[in-house]
C-alpha cells in the first residue's frame, strides 16, 4: 500500500528535479523546485516524520521558493545561455563524473534493504521533535537563532543601495 | 512494504541530479536551486534513517538543515543581487577574477 | 706567604689591565698627553709591584720552592679540570722585572715618539693590554693560562703593528704576523693536548714532575710540538717570516714587544717546561741546531738590508737563535741572561732607531741616512752603546751573556761530538758584528745622502728611557759574570739548573774561549769598518743579492704556500661559494617558483570547475571507503 504513495511521490520529484536542473528559464525551474518540496513532503508523511513535512512546506516551499521568486523577478534575468561558452569540456567531465557517483551511490544504498521496523506513537510529532530540540540540542537551538539575525543582518547591509554619488557606476 | 533502499535510491538520484545542475548550468540562481536539491535530497536521507533506527535525532537534524538552509538562501540571494546588480547577466563564469 | 698572597699577586696584572681599560673607555676625554702618562703610570706601577715581590720572595730564604697562586676553578670539562693560577718562582719574577721594567721605559719613550699621533688612547690602550697579558703568560701556573697569555699577545701584536691600519703594507703585515703565529699555535695546541692525555693536568709544576716517568715517544712528541709552537711566536725558522714585515708598527711596538718581550715567550716557554724538555735529549738537539741555523741565516741576511729597522728586526731573530741553542744545550740559565740583556740593548738600538725616524720624518732607509752622528749625539752615543753589546764586545752585557751561550755550546761540542751549534754561533758572532757596524755607519757617519735636512735631537722624555738602557747594557753584564758571582744564575737555579743534563760534568776552557770571541767581535767591527767606511755600502754581486732578498725564503713561501692558498681561495669563492652553494639555494628558490607557476593553471577563476574537482573528489573518497 505504501508504494502506491511512494512511486508517484518519487515520480514527481525526479521529474521536479530534472525540472530544476534543466529549465531554460529560471522561472520555471523555481516552479519545478516547488513540485520537487512537496513530492518530498508527502514522502515525509509516509515516513513518520510529520513535523518534518509541514516545516519543509512552510519555510521551503512557502518562505525560500518565494524568495527565490521575488530576486527572479527583481533582477529581471535572462537566460544566460547564449553567450560565448568559457567551459566547453566541463558538461562532458561532469556528466561523466556524476553517472559514476550515481552508480557509487545506488551500489552503497542496495546494503540497507530491510523494512522499517514499527513506530512507536508520537514518533515524528511535533512534540517529540520539540522535546529533542529542547533537552538534548538546546545549544544548537539557542545559535540557530544566532545565525538567523546574523543572516537578517548580512542581507539587510547587502541589499543596501549605496549613498548617492559614491563608486563607480 | 517499501524498503529503505527505495528512499535512499531517491535520494541518490536527486543528490545527483542537484550536483550536476551546479555543475552544468551557468545561471547563478539556477545553480542556486540546484543546490537546494541537493540539501533537500540529503533531508531525504536524513528522514530514512530517523525511521530505520527510530531516532528523533535524524529528524532534529533536518530541521536545523531547514533553518540554516533559509539563512543561506536570504545571504545568498543578497549576494547574487549585489555581484550581478552591476552586469546585464547572471553567468557566473562571469566572476572568474580570482584567478592566478 | 702572607707577602706573596694571591691579591698581591694578582696586582701585578691588575695595574696593566686597568691602564687597558681606563684609556680603552676614556681616553679620549684625557687629551694629548694623559693616555701617555696613564699607560706608563700602570706599567711603572707594575714594575714597583714585581719589584716588591721580589723581595718578598727573596725573603722566604733560599730554600722556598715555586709559589703557586691558586685563584680558583676556572672551568671543567669531562676528565678536564683547569683552576686558574699564577706561579711565583725566580723564572717568573726575571721575566716579570724585565717586562715590566722595559716595558714602563718603552712607554715613557713613546709618549715622545706618539706625541703628534691622532689616537693615543688607543695606542696606549693597546700597550698597556700587551703588558697585562705578556705579564699573565709569564706568571701562568696553568699551561691553558699561559696559552690564554700566548694568545692575547699575538693578538696585540697584530693591533699594534697594524696600529696605522690605513697603510696597507701594515694591515698585511699584522696579518701575516697573526696567521704565521697561528701555524705555530696549531703545534703548541697540539702539544698540549698531548700532555693532558699523557699526564692528566695542565698544571705546570704537575708536568714538570710528571715529564720524566712519560713514555719516550710521547715525551719527544710533545716537547717538538711545543717547540714548533714556539718557533712561530719567537720567529725561528721557519715561521721567521713575519717580523720583519711587523717593522711596519709604530717604533716603540717594535721595541716592546718584537724585541725585548713577546718574542722571548718562546725562550720562556722552553725554559718553564724545562722539565719536559731536559729529559729529551734529541728535542733538545732539535732545538739547538734550528736555533743555531736560524742565528747564522738571520745575520747574514741583516748584512743586506737597506730598512734599518729590518736590520734590527733579523737582528733579533739572530739573537733569539743564540737563546735557543743554549735552551738546546742544556744551559736554559744562560739562555735567559741573554734574554735579559738582549732586551736592554735591543730596545736600546730599537729606540734610537726612532729617534733618527723622529729626526728625519721616517726616513729610515739607510741608504738615504747618514752625518747623524752630530745632530744626534745622544742617539748615536745610544746607538753605539746597543751596538757594541750586540756585537759582543767586553765589558758591555751582550759580551757576557753571549760568550756564556758560546761557552755551553762548545761543552756541547766536548759531550756529543757535535760542535756545529759552536761553530755557527761564533761564526754569527762575526757577523753580527759586521752588520751592526754597517749599520752604524751607514746611518750616523760620513755626510748626508741628501742634503737640506735638518735634524734634530729627540727630546728628553725620549732620551732618558734611551739612557737608562744604555747604563743598564752596559752594566747588565753584572747580572751573570763569574767575577760578580753570576747573582742571576744562581738566582734562577732552581728552576733552571745551571747545567743540566748531560752535560753536568763537562768543562768547557772558558778563558781560551773567552778570548776568542772578543777577537771575533772586535775582527767584525774591524771588517766592518774597513768596507763600509765612508758610507760606501758595496753590493756584493749575486751572492749580496741572494742576502738582500732573505735567501729567498720568503718568495718561496709566496710560490708554494700563498699563491696556492689564494688561488683556492678564489676558487672557493667562486665556484663553489656563488656557484654551487648559491645555485643550490637559489635553484631550491627557483624550483619553488616554477613549482608554484605550474599549479597556478589550476586556479582558473570558475567556480564550476572547483565545482567538478569536489565532486570528483568526492566520488574518489565514496568508492574509496566502499572498496575497503
Amino acid at each position: 500500500m505504501e508504494w502506491a504513495v511512494f512511486l508517484p511521490a518519487a515520480a514527481l520529484a525526479v521529474a521536479g528535479g530534472v525540472g530544476v536542473v534543466a529549465a531554460r528559464q529560471p522561472v520555471h525551474s523555481a516552479i519545478a523546485l516547488l513540485i520537487v518540496l512537496a513530492a518530498l513532503a508527502v514522502t515525509y508523511l509516509v515516513l513518520a516524520a510529520q513535523f518534518v513535512a509541514v516545516l519543509q512546506v512552510i519555510i521551503y516551499a512557502g518562505a525560500i521558493v518565494v524568495l527565490f521568486l521575488f530576486v527572479i523577478m527583481l533582477l529581471n534575468v535572462r537566460s544566460g545561455e547564449d553567450l560565448p561558452v568559457k567551459l566547453p569540456r566541463q558538461a562532458a567531465v561532469a556528466a561523466v563524473a556524476a553517472g559514476v557517483y550515481l552508480t557509487a551511490l545506488l551500489v552503497a544504498v542496495l546494503g540497507a534493504a530491510r523494512p522499517f521496523p514499527p513506530a512507536p506513537d508520537g514518533f515524528g510529532t511535533a512534540q517529540a521533535v520539540g522535546a529533542a530540540l529542547l533537552a538534548d540540542y538546546l545549544l544548537p537551538f539557542e545559535l540557530a537563532a544566532v545565525i538567523m539575525l546574523v543572516g537578517i543582518v548580512a542581507a539587510v547591509l547587502l541589499g543596501r543601495r549605496p549613498p548617492a554619488g559614491r563608486g563607480d557606476r | 512494504m517499501v524498503p529503505a533502499t527505495a528512499y535512499l535510491a531517491l535520494s541518490a538520484v536527486l543528490f545527483t541530479l542537484g550536483a550536476a545542475g551546479v555543475l552544468v548550468r551557468r545561471n547563478a540562481l539556477i545553480v542556486f536551486m540546484s543546490v537546494e536539491l541537493m540539501l533537500n535530497a540529503v533531508n531525504l536521507a536524513f528522514v530514512t534513517f530517523a525511521r530505520q533506527h527510530l531516532s528523533i535525532d535524524g529528524q532534529v537534524i533536518v530541521f536545523f538543515v531547514l533553518v540554516v538552509a533559509a539563512v543561506e538562501v536570504v545571504v545568498g540571494l543578497a549576494l547574487i543581487g549585489e555581484i550581478f546588480r552591476s552586469r546585464e547577466t547572471v553567468d557566473i563564469d562571469d566572476v572568474d577574477l580570482l584567478r592566478g | 706567604m702572607e707577602a706573596l698572597a694571591p691579591a698581591r699577586v694578582v696586582l701585578l696584572l691588575a695595574w696593566p689591565l686597568a691602564g687597558w681599560l681606563a684609556n680603552g673607555l676614556l681616553g679620549r676625554r684625557l687629551g694629548r698627553l694623559g693616555p701617555g702618562l696613564v699607560g706608563s703610570a700602570a706599567v711603572g706601577a707594575s714594575f714597583l709591584t714585581a719589584s716588591w715581590l721580589l723581595a718578598a720572595y727573596r725573603a722566604l730564604g733560599p730554600e722556598a720552592g715555586p709559589v703557586p697562586v691558586p685563584l680558583g676553578p676556572w672551568f671543567g670539562a669531562g676528565d678536564l679540570v683547569v683552576d686558574a693560577g699564577l706561579l711565583v718562582d725566580p723564572l717568573s719574577l726575571t721575566m716579570a722585572l724585565v717586562v715590566s721594567g722595559v716595558g714602563f721605559l718603552i712607554h715613557v719613550y713613546a709618549i715622545g715618539y706618539m706625541a703628534g699621533d691622532a689616537h693615543p688612547a688607543r695606542f696606549f690602550a693597546y700597550l698597556n693590554l700587551f703588558v697585562f697579558a705578556m705579564l699573565l703568560l709569564v706568571t701562568a701556573g696553568n699551561l691553558l693560562v699561559l696559552f690564554v697569555g700566548w694568545e692575547l699577545v699575538g693578538v696585540c701584536s697584530y693591533l699594534l703593528i697594524g696600529f696605522w691600519f690605513d697603510r696597507p703594507a701594515a694591515a698585511t703585515a699584522g696579518r701575516k704576523a697573526f696567521v704565521t703565529n697561528r701555524v705555530g699555535d696549531a703545534a703548541f695546541l697540539l702539544g698540549l693536548f698531548l700532555l693532558f692525555t699523557a699526564v692528566g693536568s695542565l698544571d705546570i709544576l704537575t708536568v714538570g714532575e710528571a715529564a720524566a716517568a712519560l713514555p719516550a715517544g710521547v715525551r719527544l712528541a710533545a716537547a717538538l710540538l711545543l717547540f714548533a709552537g714556539a718557533t712561530g711566536k719567537s720567529a725561528q725558522l721557519p715561521l721567521h717570516v713575519w717580523l720583519p714585515d711587523a717593522m711596519e708598527g709604530p717604533t716603540p711596538v717594535s721595541a716592546l714587544i718584537h724585541a725585548a718581550t713577546m718574542v722571548t715567550a718562546g725562550v720562556f716557554l722552553i725554559a718553564r717546561l724545562g722539565g719536559l724538555f731536559l729529559a729529551v735529549p734529541e728535542a733538545m738537539a732539535v732545538v739547538a741546531a734550528v736555533g743555531a741555523l736560524t742565528a747564522f741565516f738571520a745575520a747574514t741576511v741583516a748584512l743586506r738590508q737597506h730598512d734599518l729597522k729590518r736590520v734590527l728586526a733579523y737582528s733579533t731573530i739572530s739573537q733569539l737563535g743564540y737563546m735557543f741553542v743554549a735552551m738546546g744545550a742544556f744551559a736554559p740559565a744562560a739562555g735567559l741572561f741573554h734574554l735579559v740583556t738582549h732586551a736592554f740593548f735591543k730596545a736600546l738600538l730599537f729606540l734610537a732607531a726612532g729617534s733618527v725616524m723622529h729626526a728625519t720624518h721616517d726616513v729610515i732607509d739607510v741608504r738615504r741616512l747618514g752625518g747623524l752622528a752630530r745632530p744626534l749625539r745622544w742617539t748615536a752615543a745610544g746607538f753605539a752603546v746597543g751596538g757594541l753589546a750586540l756585537a759582543g764586545v767586553p765589558p758591555f752585557a751582550g759580551f757576557f751573556s753571549k760568550d756564556l751561550i758560546l761557552e755551553h755550546a762548545f761543552a756541547l761540542g766536548m759531550a756529543t761530538g757535535n760542535y756545529v751549534p759552536y761553530l755557527l754561533g761564533l761564526l754569527t758572532a762575526f757577523v753580527t758584528a759586521v752588520y751592526i757596524t754597517r749599520a752604524a755607519l751607514l746611518t750616523f757617519a760620513g755626510q748626508p745622502a741628501e742634503p737640506g735636512a735638518h735634524p734634530h735631537e729627540a727630546p728628553p722624555v725620549m732620551l732618558w728611557p734611551m739612557v737608562l738602557l744604555a747604563v743598564l747594557s752596559a752594566s747588565g753584564g753584572l747580572l751573570g759574570a763569574r767575577a760578580a758571582g753570576e747573582p742571576l744564575l744562581h738566582f734562577l737555579e732552581p728552576v733552571l739548573p745551571h747545567l743540566g743534563g748531560p752535560l753536568a760534568e763537562v768543562h768547557a776552557p772558558a778563558g781560551p774561549l773567552m778570548a776568542l770571541s772578543v777577537a771575533t767581535a772586535l775582527a767584525g767591527i774591524a771588517l766592518g769598518w774597513t768596507v763600509h767606511r765612508g758610507r760606501r755600502d758595496p753590493a756584493g754581486g749575486a751572492f749580496g743579492v741572494f742576502l738582500e732578498r732573505r735567501w729567498y725564503i720568503d718568495a718561496l713561501y709566496e710560490v708554494a704556500l700563498l699563491r696556492p692558498a689564494r688561488a683556492l681561495g678564489r676558487w672557493l669563492a667562486g665556484p663553489v661559494d656563488l656557484g654551487a652553494i648559491d645555485g643550490l639555494v637559489n635553484g631550491v628558490g627557483r624550483a619553488a617558483m616554477r613549482l608554484g607557476a605550474g599549479v597556478r593553471r589550476w586556479q582558473t577563476g570558475y567556480a564550476r570547475q572547483y565545482a567538478l574537482g569536489v565532486l570528483v573528489g568526492g566520488v574518489l573518497i565514496l568508492v574509496f571507503w566502499m572498496l575497503r
